[in-house]
Order: C-alpha cells, then sequence, then structure tokens
C-alpha cells in the first residue's frame, strides 16, 4: 500500500546540501499498522509529506496506493487520510458539520454514504456535543476527534497521522487509540503513524520503523526492536539507547 | 508607489489651478513625499501594536501586573519603532521624491525645529489613537471592522489622500480641526512653512493629550476587565 | 472547478452571517470606505473643472469602471495574497492534501463576502458615470468588454502576486503594493501620468487595457499619448497573454514549494 524505495529528499540550505531523508526503503501492506519513530529532524516529516505529495523526492521512488504522489496529488487525495498533529485540516473560523459537508464534496462521497459514515463518526468519536461548534473554539482534544473524523469520511484506504496524540490528557488519548484500533482492525484501513509517545507505540503498532539522520534505522515487530538491547527492561530505554546510537 | 501615482496626481491639479489652497506644484509635490515619509512611523494604514494579539490571547494580564504602566510601556515601544521607521521607510520616499520631483527644502533652522517637533507630537497622537482602536479588541468580537474604520478615517481626514486645504468650505474648516489633521496635515503645513509653528504645536498638544487621557482611561477599563471578570 | 469554487465561498459566507451584527457592520463600513474613495474624486473636482483635460464625469467613468473589475476581483481572487502566511504557518500543507486545485482552494479562503459593499459602489458611480455622459449602446457595447478584461488582468495580477509569495515569503507588502498600486493606478486617466510610465503600463504590465484604452474608445476621445487607434480593442489578448503568464508562474510556484516545502 505504501512503498518507499530508495526515496531522497536534499534541501539545498545556503549552499549546502541537506539530506533530510536518503535512501529509504520501506515497504507496507495492506492493512497493516506502522508506527515510525525518531528524533526530532530525523526525517520523519518529511517522509510523511512526500508520502502526501506536497514534497517531491530528489531521488528514488514514492509510490502510495499505486500512485506517485508527487504527479497524482489530487487522485491520491481521494484515497488517503492525512492527520496532523500540530495543525488542524479543518477550517478554523466553520462549525466541524459545515468543515464536514465541504469534504463531503471535495472528495464527492454520496450524501447517503456520507450520512451513515458521519453518523457512525459521531458515535464512535463522541462528536455530538460539539459538532456545531466553530473549530477554533475547541479543545484541543475535540479538535483531533474532529481531525480524525474528516480525514476518514471518505474512507480513505491509507491513514497517515503526524503525531496525533501531541498535546493531549491520557483520557483523551486513550480515546484516540481505541479508535484508531479499531479502524484498523474493522476496516482494514492501512494505518502509519508518527510519533514520540511510546505508548502510542506499544498499545498501537505491531511494527515499528525508526528513522535517524533520514536513514532508516530499525524496521519490525516490537518485541524485535526489545530484543536489540538485551538487558533493558522498559521501550523507553531501548529507544533511547538506539537515538543516541545514532547520533555518535 | 502610492506616494509617485498621488504625486502626479497633485501635479496635474496644480497645474490646470495653479496657487491653489496657498500651494504652488512644487508645494503640492512636496507635501505629497514629506507625508509619504509618515507612513510607516505612525503606521496610517492601521497596526504596528502587538497589543490587540496580547489581549485576544489572554497575554495582556501579563503586561497588566508589570510594575510599569501599560500604556507608557506601549508607546516607549512605539516610540522606537517609529524611529527605526522613519529611518528605513520613511527616507527612502522623501529622497526618491526629491530625486524624481524635486522637493522643496526648507532652509531655515528653525523650520526644521518646528517640523521635527510637530512630527514627534504626531507620532504621538498616532500612538492615541492606535492605542484606543487596540483597546477596543477588549470589547468587540471581531476587531476586523474597527480596524478598517480606523484605517477610512485615517487616510481621509488626515491629508493621506488630498491635502485638506482642498476640502470646500465649512467642510475643511472643520476636518482641519480633527485629530487626524494633527497627525499628517499640520506637520507637513510646518515643513512647508505654511501654518503658525506655536499655535499648530499647541493644537496637536491638545490633540496628544486628550487621546492620551482616554487611553489612560481605557487602560483602567481594560485592567478592570481583565482582573475582575478574568477576561 | 466553479462549482468548488462556489461552494467554498458559500460555506464561508454562511460562517460570517453567522455574526449577522459584524457582518452588516462589515458591509456598511466597506461601503463607506468606498465612499470616502470616491469623495477624494469630488473633492478634486470641487477646485478644478479638468484634470489632465478629462471632466469630472469623464474621471468617475474612468474611475467606475476600473473599481468594478478590481473590486470584483478583490472579493474573488485577493485571498491568494495570503500564500506567504500560509507557508510561514505551514497550513499551506492542508490545502496539499485535498483533492481540489491549490488555486481554488486559496482564492476562496476566509472568502469575505462584505467586501461587496465596495462592488456595489463601483457598478454605482460607473452607472452614474453613464447616465450623465449619455452613452449610448453603439459605443456602450465596449464597456462589458472592458470591465471583463479588467477581472482578467486584476485576476492575474493577483495570481501572479501570490506566486511570487512562494519565493519571496517574506515580503508579503511587496507583492500587495503591486496590486493596490495598480488600482490605484487606473483610478485617474493615464494622462496625469509620466509618458514613461505609461509605455510601462501599456506594453510591460498592460494596466493600460484595464480602462484606459477602451474608456477612450467608449468615450470618443484620441489617446493623448497619440497610439492608435486599433489599440482600443486589444484588451481582451493583452489580459489573455497575462493570465496565461500568471498561470505559469503560479504552476511554477506550487512546484518551487513542493521542492522546497517552505
Amino acid at each position: 500500500m505504501i512503498e518507499l524505495d530508495r526515496a531522497g529528499r536534499s534541501f539545498k540550505v545556503k549552499r549546502n546540501v541537506v539530506h533530510a531523508v536518503r535512501d529509504l526503503s520501506l515497504t507496507v501492506t495492506a492493512g497493516e499498522f506502522v508506527g515510525c519513530l525518531g528524533p526530532n529532524g530525523a526525517g520523519k516529516s518529511t517522509t510523511i509529506k512526500m508520502l502526501c505529495g506536497i514534497l517531491t523526492p530528489t531521488s528514488g521512488t514514492v509510490r502510495v496506493a499505486g500512485l506517485d504522489p508527487s504527479r497524482r496529488r489530487t487522485a491520491l487525495a481521494r484515497r488517503l487520510g492525512v492527520v496532523f498533529g500540530q495543525r488542524t485540516t479543518l477550517w478554523w473560523d466553520l462549525p466541524l458539520v459545515d468543515s464536514f459537508a465541504l469534504i463531503r464534496h471535495l472528495y464527492q462521497v454520496d450524501r447517503v454514504t456520507f450520512r451513515a459514515r458521519l453518523a457512525e463518526l459521531t458515535e464512535t468519536l463522541d462528536l455530538g456535543a460539539f459538532l456545531r461548534t466553530p473549530v477554533r473554539q475547541l479543545s484541543l482534544g475535540q479538535r483531533m476527534r474532529g481531525d480524525l473524523a474528516a480525514a476518514l469520511l471518505h474512507a480513505p484506504d491509507v491513514l497517515v497521522l503526524d503525531e496525533p496524540t501531541i498535546g493531549l490528557d491520557v483520557v483523551s488519548k486513550a480515546g484516540i487509540r481505541d479508535f484508531l484500533r479499531r479502524v484498523n482492525a474493522e476496516r482494514g484501513t492501512t494505518v502509519l503513524l508518527t510519533t514520540h509517545d511510546l505508548g502510542d507505540i506499544e498499545r498501537l503498532c505491531r511494527r515499528v520503523v525508526l528513522i535517524g539522520h533520514g536513514r532508516l534505522a530499525f524496521d519490525g515487530s516490537l518485541e524485535e526492536l526489545m530484543a536489540t538491547a538485551p538487558g533493558q527492561s522498559s521501550i523507553e530505554e531501548v529507544v533511547t539507547r538506539l537515538y543516541t546510537a545514532g547520533t555518535q | 508607489m502610492f506616494g509617485v501615482l498621488r504625486a502626479y496626481v497633485l501635479i496635474a491639479l496644480w497645474q490646470a489651478r495653479p496657487g491653489l489652497g496657498g500651494y504652488d506644484v512644487a508645494d503640492a509635490v512636496t507635501f505629497c513625499f514629506v507625508t509619504q515619509a509618515f507612513i510607516g512611523p505612525m503606521q496610517l494604514f492601521g497596526g504596528g501594536l502587538s497589543l490587540p494579539e496580547r489581549i485576544r490571547s489572554g497575554d495582556v494580564a501579563l503586561d497588566l501586573v508589570r510594575p510599569a504602566s501599560l500604556q507608557l510601556w506601549t508607546l516607549a515601544e512605539d516610540a522606537g519603532r517609529a524611529a527605526y521607521l522613519f529611518v528605513v521607510r520613511g527616507l527612502p520616499p522623501m529622497l526618491l521624491g526629491a530625486a524624481v520631483f524635486g522637493i522643496v527644502v526648507p532652509a531655515d533652522p528653525g523650520r526644521w525645529a518646528a517640523f521635527l517637533a510637530g512630527f514627534a507630537i504626531a507620532v504621538v497622537i498616532s500612538f492615541g489613537w492606535r492605542y484606543l482602536i487596540a483597546l477596543s479588541v477588549g470589547w468587540l468580537l471581531d476587531d476586523r471592522g474597527v480596524a478598517v474604520l480606523s484605517m477610512v478615517l485615517t487616510t481621509f481626514f488626515s491629508g493621506m489622500l488630498v491635502p485638506l486645504n482642498l476640502f470646500p468650505g465649512w467642510f475643511g474648516d472643520l476636518v482641519n480641526a480633527l485629530p487626524w489633521a494633527a497627525m499628517v496635515q499640520l506637520p507637513a503645513d510646518l515643513y512647508l512653512g505654511k501654518a503658525p509653528v506655536l499655535e499648530t504645536l499647541a493644537v496637536q498638544v491638545f490633540w496628544a493629550v486628550v487621546l492620551l487621557g482616554l487611553g489612560a482611561l481605557g487602560t483602567r477599563a481594560v485592567r478592570h476587565k481583565v482582573v475582575i471578570q478574568g477576561g | 472547478m466553479v462549482r468548488t469554487y462556489f461552494l467554498l465561498a458559500w460555506t464561508w459566507t454562511r460562517a460570517a452571517a453567522a455574526y449577522p451584527a459584524s457582518f452588516a457592520l462589515m458591509v456598511l463600513l466597506g461601503f463607506v470606505a468606498a465612499a470616502l474613495d470616491v469623495a477624494v474624486v469630488l473633492i478634486i473636482f470641487a477646485n478644478t473643472t479638468a484634470l489632465a483635460g478629462f471632466s469630472r464625469e469623464e474621471v468617475l467613468f474612468l474611475y467606475g469602471a476600473a473599481g468594478l473589475s478590481f473590486t470584483l476581483c478583490d472579493t474573488f481572487v485577493s485571498n491568494i495574497d495570503r500564500v506567504s502566511q500560509h507557508i510561514k504557518a505551514g497550513t499551506l500543507d492542508t490545502f496539499l492534501i485535498r483533492p481540489a486545485g491549490a488555486w481554488v482552494q486559496l482564492t476562496t479562503d476566509r472568502f469575505n463576502p462584505t467586501r461587496a459593499g465596495r462592488v456595489l459602489q463601483a457598478a454605482v458611480v460607473l452607472g452614474y458615470a453613464i447616465a450623465a455622459l449619455g452613452i449610448g449602446w453603439e459605443r456602450g457595447w465596449m464597456i462589458p468588454v472592458m470591465v471583463a478584461t479588467g477581472v482578467v488582468i486584476f485576476a492575474a495580477l493577483w495570481t501572479l502576486a501570490g506566486a511570487v509569495q512562494f519565493v519571496l515569503t517574506d515580503a508579503p507588502e511587496v507583492t500587495s503594493a503591486f496590486t493596490y498600486g495598480s488600482n490605484q493606478l487606473t483610478q485617474y486617466p493615464l494622462a496625469v501620468y509620466a509618458r514613461d510610465l505609461v509605455k510601462g503600463v501599456t506594453y510591460v504590465l498592460p494596466l493600460a487595457f484595464v480602462n484606459w484604452q477602451p474608456g477612450l474608445y467608449v468615450l470618443d476621445r484620441d489617446d493623448p499619448f497619440g497610439t492608435p487607434g486599433a489599440m482600443r480593442f486589444l484588451g481582451p489578448a493583452a489580459a489573455l497573454v497575462l493570465a496565461l503568464l500568471a498561470a505559469l508562474a503560479w504552476r511554477q510556484g506550487i512546484r518551487h514549494y513542493r521542492s522546497t516545502g517552505s
């Protein structure tokens, strides 16, 4: 469903060439739930942007749902749901329902399907109380639930989430995680999320990918990740070791 | 750009009516570029203060607990910015005007002193006005309307669009007595030597005191609102 | 694309109408602002009967025609000049993940229907001038053509301004000086400006075709700068060329963003 083949992305910063991502190869098959870890500045966001077609890779190839994101951006958008934890994709001054109605038109979801999906998402994400509130007045937890609903209204094959639990309280986090697990299990939606919260990884991801310095530093199951550092008991310690090992 | 186009329109007008309003063509062009230099320091198109954002975000509470007066603190900040903008944004258009059209440059140091004093007071008046507009955010849901209103009033009634001595009859007299005239028209007339110095400065000081006084009252009201009602 | 445009615009209109008092105030203020704008012309003509050889009604005709084109674009296209703001805030990405063109989404972003008050003012001024000058159909047929030409030219200018912001993210005021400056320039007969400036806005940036060249035809006057009569009819062609350039620049701007991400 997601294929990166030796994908690279470099930027020119004042005559120097900075490689944000280099030679990244990764294949995610349909129905997988993959968590992407990496220290700040490791290239996670750049990778996400290449998957969405926002950035074109400078080398290698990227394919999502069988499409080249940079060439078929709008076609891909219909099959892809994207959530940025740091900023909303909703219309800031509009009530949530209006954002949803716009999304229905933009993604050309027919009315009957839309109603059914919205009803289902309203129930599972418990949106009922604030559907008519302008997005700017929502709490972060409410906004994130709204963003998730917006990303799923067109029933995408792939859901990409960039730090979806950032800044959320424990209860909201648990709610979001529970929901993501259900989306993956019940709809078979392929999910790729980046996070700094190792709780997300432990509770959700069967597969963990670690990016450091723009390269793939680890790719495997959670157990395999733990096995890289025998003797370490917590995932925090294992990841800290991997992060610091990368910088030396 | 704005100044150059305005200069051409004024030149066309003064060519049709030489000596209009006590200006000759050179005076009109000079008026155009001198007032152009005011735009940046006095923020005549609105804005310039960070206060509205701080009121909206509630950060103003932090400013209000500071031992210095919010109004004077903001004025000091604005005066510093005005001085910087006068040099960076104010002088280049004046020099451009001088180079392209040729402007009147007073030789009399007394006139320069009068102009600089008038200009300094005008900056304070413009601050006083913008401060009041900024405070209004504390009571209004949407401040865009007030911002538009302020810009319209300021540009039209200050002489930025056409010199106020072109405004006909009683309307002209009225407009000349308003605070916006004290921001642009009066200091420009001091530069051109077309206004009695002491009288003009007195009118300017009057408006500066009135607006700062209203601002002080407004500050108390905002403090009351933020502290008692919690924003 | 047209459907998407109006859908987005309509949604923003509804959002604005959710605060009726604020909405009404903005419409009113827009109208007052526009009225003071035209008051400047009236004040000038309170002091003279002709400006660069043009009468008050003739100037109002040129003012109204350019104003109508400009305010229509100000309402429907000008939101595109927030490109640099979106880039800095990182919100441009959210437009790019949706299955619609970035241009349509950006021109409708925070679409503000209250600007329609200004469109009305321009239409009223133009209507008054046409009536006062007694312009008939034999030359008046050019008026809709010139307004449409003006709309295309201003829309192209705004698109260019937006495209430039992909590169000059730190200088949005440069591009707005360019769009609003163009409006200011076209408010008066070009005869008031210097010959070189008029040459520039005829052959380089075709602002002369917004209202000046076709307006001379409608007013049945010779060009004080002596351009041939055929120039009066070149507006649509000039607008089309500029629109093509703007479209190319916009594509290039998006491409630039997608290769730098900032």
